[in-house]
């Protein structure tokens, strides 16, 4: 016993590791600090009410209050208004990332990790990566109750899959966004306001709830036509349904690079100087 | 033997607060540096800085000989940090949290899964190890921080406030690990509040105040510096409380303070070789004592002799306060 802590002791400085941090060990981190999110959910599952709840109290109200009015028939509007929820729930599902992380922060499990030889960036990949959980939650969610309620997918399964592996991608860069919010939040109580404040109108402000803009003022349809989310919904209602995709995948992986290429930056220099 | 702590010139503000102003520390290998001061003294503010998680405004700061803001990565390899806030995930098990953290640091699952078990085992959290961590006592919780802090058997370890909220026996036990990593070859920094805890673990003291080390000696040097202990005497029989005051008086030279009710006899001494004398006499006398002891002085009364003012509590209550809404 005491030879070995002896050996362990002289051979401590050859088994430091590099004064970097590879690539490869990042995503390693990564995973380990993805898994333990996890973890998390399967000691408590009702972490994931939200993200079960909320689309089916938005895909049910809002296709007999609107249906109607907006199609012509609640199963018209179903069509339309399905790869649209997809798209708003799975920004919605991005915000408890950002209070998830001030409480981490709150709670000093960030203190750990920054203490541990791994790369800054690991704990927060982990995080929004370990959050796909809930991107998945949503879109099976409204895959079911949708098709329950009488929605058709188109018949290529290929062209449904890129449409959530889009809506995922959409997800991820849109996560940076959260998990920004959460570190310049002062505190978990108020992340979810600072959230709402870009949620809302990127949700609302689309093409979410009705496929034709035009009867919008101008100002608005030009909101609209911009922003990413109706980018994202045309997409989908292309790729879920059917219908000519146009250039609306390209608008939206752009815009996903574009989220992220400004975000993470932020995100990174708010968490290092937090704490 | 090598300072494997370094620190030159250390500041560092919070707005007009001079959280550390001016600390230089050097630790040899293999020894337990005491960091004692009340509270808002800058002991946290130094850990972090020592441990990589604060960049100081002025100064440097190496361990090993790495500089903790230039070689931070592997600064972090060498160190186990315990702070004074628990930094567990409560919602992960005990056993879950450790392999998690020995995942980390890139051991392998079966020798994670190995090390958490071991951990579990010498800190007594094994039957607690597949429970969520917001369902352990606070006890539990330090122990289960210490043992994450030591997952990769680190050369330096700095536990901030490692006893403080604890029982006696968890406190004993936190000691006896202190202790441990000493005796591994483990050089230990930790913070403390207790004069009796810096002088029953540390091979040094540096007392902190203000963001400064005002003192900085052995326990011994602290003691004689710090001025006098205190010579305690009870009498089994409560009656004779009178004549034991007397032999108290005549050895010590000082007035006693008797209560007669309890049979307590206390006397300031200089000479901790009274206690010897005391016993004597008691014997020739055929004094039975249920008690005879020195005292420590109390933190309050070292910050009095060393620096002429008592920790300043009132202040300490509000900045307390403040460190709470900010976390
Ligand atoms: N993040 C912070 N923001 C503002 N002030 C701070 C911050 N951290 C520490 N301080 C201030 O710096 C001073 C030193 O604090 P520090 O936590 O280092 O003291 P301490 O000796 O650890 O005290 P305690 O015994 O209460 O833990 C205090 O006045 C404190 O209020
Ligand atoms: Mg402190």
């Amino acid at each position: 016993m005491t030879t070995m802590t002896t050996m362990t002791g002289t051979t401590a400085h050859d088994a430091l590791p590099p004064a970097r941090i590879s690539l490869r060990r990042t995503v390693r981190h990564s995973l380990t600090l993805a898994w333990r999110n996890i973890a998390q959910l399967r000691h408590s599952p009702e972490k994931l009410i939200d993200v079960t709840l909320m689309p089916l109290v938005f895909l049910v109200l809002f296709l007999y209050v609107f249906g109607g009015a907006v199609a012509g028939s609640t199963h018209a509007y179903l069509q339309q208004l399905l790869p649209g929820l997809v798209a708003q729930m799975a920004m919605f599902a991005t915000m408890g990332l950002g209070t998830a992380l001030s409480e981490d922060i709150r709670k000093g499990v960030f203190d750990r990790f920054r203490s541990l030889p791994i790369a800054r960036s690991a704990p927060l990949i982990g995080t929004v990566v370990g959050d796909t959980v809930r991107f998945l939650t949503v879109v099976v969610v409204l895959s079911v109750a949708g098709t329950a309620l009488g929605f058709r997918f188109g018949s290529d399964p290929l062209r449904v899959l890129a449409g959530f592996a889009l809506a995922y991608v959409f997800y991820l860069a849109f996560s940076w966004i959260s998990v920004m919010v959460g570190l310049i939040a002062p505190s978990p109580e108020t992340v979810q306001g600072l959230a709402f404040m870009f949620v809302m109108p990127l949700t609302f402000g689309s093409s979410v709830f009705v496929a034709n803009t035009s009867t919008m003022p101008g100002w608005l349809e030009t909101w609209t036509k911009m922003n990413p989310v109706s980018h994202l919904t045309d997409a989908l209602r292309a790729l879920l349904v059917g219908g000519p995709v146009g250039n609306h995948v390209w608008i939206t992986l752009a815009w996903a690079v574009g989220i992220v290429t400004v975000t993470f930056p932020i995100a990174m220099r708010m968490y290092a100087r937090r704490a | 033997m090598s300072q494997v702590i370094r620190a030159e010139g250390l500041r560092k503000r919070f707005g007009e607060t001079r959280a550390l102003d001016g600390v230089d520390l050097a630790v040899e290998e293999g020894t337990v540096l005491g960091v004692l001061g009340p509270n808002g003294a800058g002991k946290t503010t130094a850990v972090r800085v020592l441990a990589t998680l604060a960049k100081p405004d002025e100064g440097r700061a190496e361990i090993c000989g790495y500089d903790v803001m230039r070689d931070a990565t592997r600064v972090r390899a060498l160190i186990g940090l315990t702070g004074q806030y628990a930094s567990l995930d409560e919602e992960l098990t005990g056993r879950e949290n450790l392999v998690m953290i020995g995942r980390l640091l890139d051991l392998p699952r079966a020798e994670a899964r190995a090390r958490a078990a071991g951990l579990l085992e010498r800190f007594r959290l094994s039957d607690a190890a597949g429970r969520a961590v917001k369902t352990y006592s606070g006890g539990m919780r330090r122990r289960l921080d210490i043992a994450a802090s030591m997952i990769n058997r680190p050369r330096v370890v700095f536990l901030d406030e490692p006893t403080t909220g604890l029982d006696p026996r968890a406190r004993g036990e936190v000691w006896d690990t202190v202790r441990e990593m000493a005796l591994d070859g483990a050089t230990v920094l930790l913070t403390t509040q207790y004069l009796e805890e810096a002088d029953a673990l540390a091979d040094r003291i540096a007392v902190f105040d203000h963001g400064r080390v005002i003192e900085d000696g052995t326990p011994a040097e602290l003691k004689a510096r710090a001025g006098r202990q205190t010579l305690v005497v009870r009498a089994a029989e409560v009656f004779r409380t009178e004549q034991l005051a007397a032999i108290v008086a005549e050895l010590t030279g000082e007035r006693p303070e008797v209560r007669l009710d309890a049979g307590l006899v206390t006397a300031p001494v200089t000479d901790p070789g009274v206690l010897r004398a005391v016993v004597q006499r008691l014997d020739e006398a055929g004094l039975v004592a249920a008690e005879v002891a020195l005292r420590l002085p109390s933190l309050d009364e070292v910050f009095l002799s060393l620096t002429g003012h008592a920790a300043d509590a009132a202040g300490s209550a509000a900045e307390e306060q403040l460190e709470g809404s900010v976390r």
